[in-house]
């Protein structure tokens, strides 16, 4: 029966049910599309959102239910089969067929492939043990906090968004938390350096331990669980529980046994098409040229992303294809600073900031050859609206501009050139 | 019990039975509708669950909040009776609440 679970083929069979999936299904029906449509994950979940993972469902301030995406009844009500607890370990592109890994083959018209990523696990010994943690799924933290419940003290390895998030709701609740980073400042990947030290005085002053330019060399067993956590000098940091926060891997190895052109991700034009006939891919695993990073190659782990690509995929598979150019954005909760990033910033050459740290409201506008190409705003909602057309527009402000805050964003908008 | 109406860009009307202690928006999504897309999962860090209260309503809804408000300010849609649904608590003294999800823009 078509588009019904167990069906042996669909016109499209979206791989991944994370916000990519998800939203690549519904735009799809939004667009009247009428063909037969098969969303597969992983998880036994129904498609439910992650950033609250590592904020408020860690907390215990969300049930899970207010998570999910859609009621249940929604995908059957749009005629979505939702495949839950399988996943796909190989495509095979010339008879347009995906083998899952109970063995089971599911044939295709369109593969769109939201598969994202798995967490990167800790390159050490120990890194298996009970105890150790990651944060991506529903049942990661679902076991974490079933384990905090005796842990006292918690070793965070990384010091990006998810591992500071983490670290500042385990503070909330008490949890004496370490935070491990090998780079010489916090959000050394994301973020300029005055970010960077605006948050990790901020974890400080809550009583959060970070140590900067320190590498793990091994995770130390206790009673067949973590017990701690080794460091590169050979100091032992005792610890009930470590979480590991040092990226993803996007999972995109099926599409590359099959072919398909990438390596990190997989390798997609303007359209979200693979090298591969009929594959798409959207979201976090999908590497394209992206107007914002300087017209490079990259992949971006975000929310946005992975919505605004899905619609984008689902055009193109409807006939109806428009190029993806939507302008990122972000954000991050961490204890009561709400950080809103819009743009990507690496690559600058320049770093304005625009307000006082020490209010905990400010802007830092990052600058590549004169043109705005980001901002990150922490508790400054004004601005990250108003900067918005500064960097859809990469336009050239001077910098005293900027950083002016009697002038509001939007003049400068108004003035600034291209 | 209280109730919810709910009109969607297209236009489509649903009335709910709202739950107290859900956003505006969650009750909006748990409706199933799409076209309110709620991004941030309610953390007021987007503009996607934007809704216009109907204007006999919004005194008992009243303004928006500082950051909300600031958020609103990038939609082309505005309308005095504008609010981000992820920021609407819904209750027993909201009961008949009438509102119209935004277009994007």
């Amino acid at each position: 029966m078509p588009g019904q679970p167990g069906a042996a083929r669909f016109d499209v069979l979206v791989v991944g049910a994370g916000h990519a999936g998800a939203h690549l299904a519904m735009s799809l029906r939004q667009l009247g599309f009428r063909g037969t449509v098969a969303l597969l994950g992983d998880e036994p979940d129904w498609p439910y959102e992650r950033p609250p993972l590592s904020k408020d469902y860690l907390a215990g301030a969300k049930p899970f239910e207010a998570l999910l995406l859609k009621e249940p009844e929604y995908w059957a009500l749009k005629d979505i089969a939702v495949l839950r607890g399988r996943r796909v370990v190989s495509v095979d592109p010339t008879a347009h067929e995906v083998r899952t890994g109970d063995g089971a083959a599911l044939g295709y018209g369109v593969l769109a492939w939201c598969a994202g990523g798995v967490p990167r696990r800790l390159p050490c010994a120990g890194s298996h043990l009970a105890g150790v943690h990651t944060v991506r799924t529903r049942a990661d933290v679902d076991l974490m906090r079933e384990e905090l419940a005796t842990a006292a003290r918690v070793a965070v390895v990384g010091g990006g968004y998810i591992g500071l998030e983490a670290a500042s709701v385990l503070t909330e609740m008490g949890k004496a938390v370490t935070v491990i980073e090998m780079q010489d400042r916090v959000l050394a990947r994301v973020a300029g350096e005055p970010v960077s030290r605006f948050y990790e005085a901020e974890h400080r002053a809550r009583g959060v331990q970070v140590m900067l330019n320190t590498v793990v060399s091994r995770i130390e067993e206790r009673d067949g669980r973590a017990g701690g956590v080794r460091l590169g000098d050979g100091t032992v940091l005792p610890a009930d529980m470590v979480v590991a926060g040092i990226g993803i891997v996007p999972a995109v190895q099926p599409l590359l046994d099959a072919g398909a052109a990438g390596g990190n991700g997989v390798e997609v034009d303007a359209c979200c098409r693979t090298s591969l006939p009929d594959i798409y891919a959207v979201g976090d695993c999908a590497a394209h040229r992206n107007r914002f990073a300087d017209g490079g190659s990259v992949r971006v782990e975000s929310v946005q992303n992975a919505v605004d690509q899905a619609f984008v995929a689902a055009r193109a598979i409807t006939g109806a294809p428009a190029p993806y150019d939507a302008v990122p954005w972000f954000w991050s909760n961490q204890y009561d600073l709400r950080l809103q990033t819009v743009g990507l910033s690496a690559g600058h050459d320049a770093v304005v900031v625009r307000g006082e740290p020490a209010a905990r409201s400010f802007s830092v506008i990052y600058l590549r050859r004169s043109a705005v190409v980001a901002l990150d705003c922490v508790n400054a909602t004004r601005d990250y609206v108003q900067g918005k057309a500064l960097v859809a527009g990469a336009l050239v402000v001077e910098p005293a501009r900027l950083a002016d805050t009697t002038q509001p964003l939007k003049a400068l908008a108004a003035a600034g050139r291209a | 019990m209280a109730s919810l109406t709910i009109t969607s860009t297209r236009g489509d009307t649903k009335t709910v039975e709202g739950t107290a202690g859900l956003s505006v928006m969650e009750i909006i999504r748990k409706a199933g509708f799409d076209d309110l897309q709620a991004l941030c999962g309610g953390s007021c860090a987007c503009a996607t669950c934007h809704v216009h209260v109907h204007p006999d309503d919004f005194a008992r809804v009243g303004p928006a909040n500082e950051d909300e408000d600031d958020l609103l300010d990038s939609s082309n849609e505005r309308t005095p009776t504008s609010r981000l649904s992820c920021q609407i608590p819904f209750g027993p003294a909201l009961d008949g609440l009438r509102v119209t999800v935004a277009k994007e823009g």
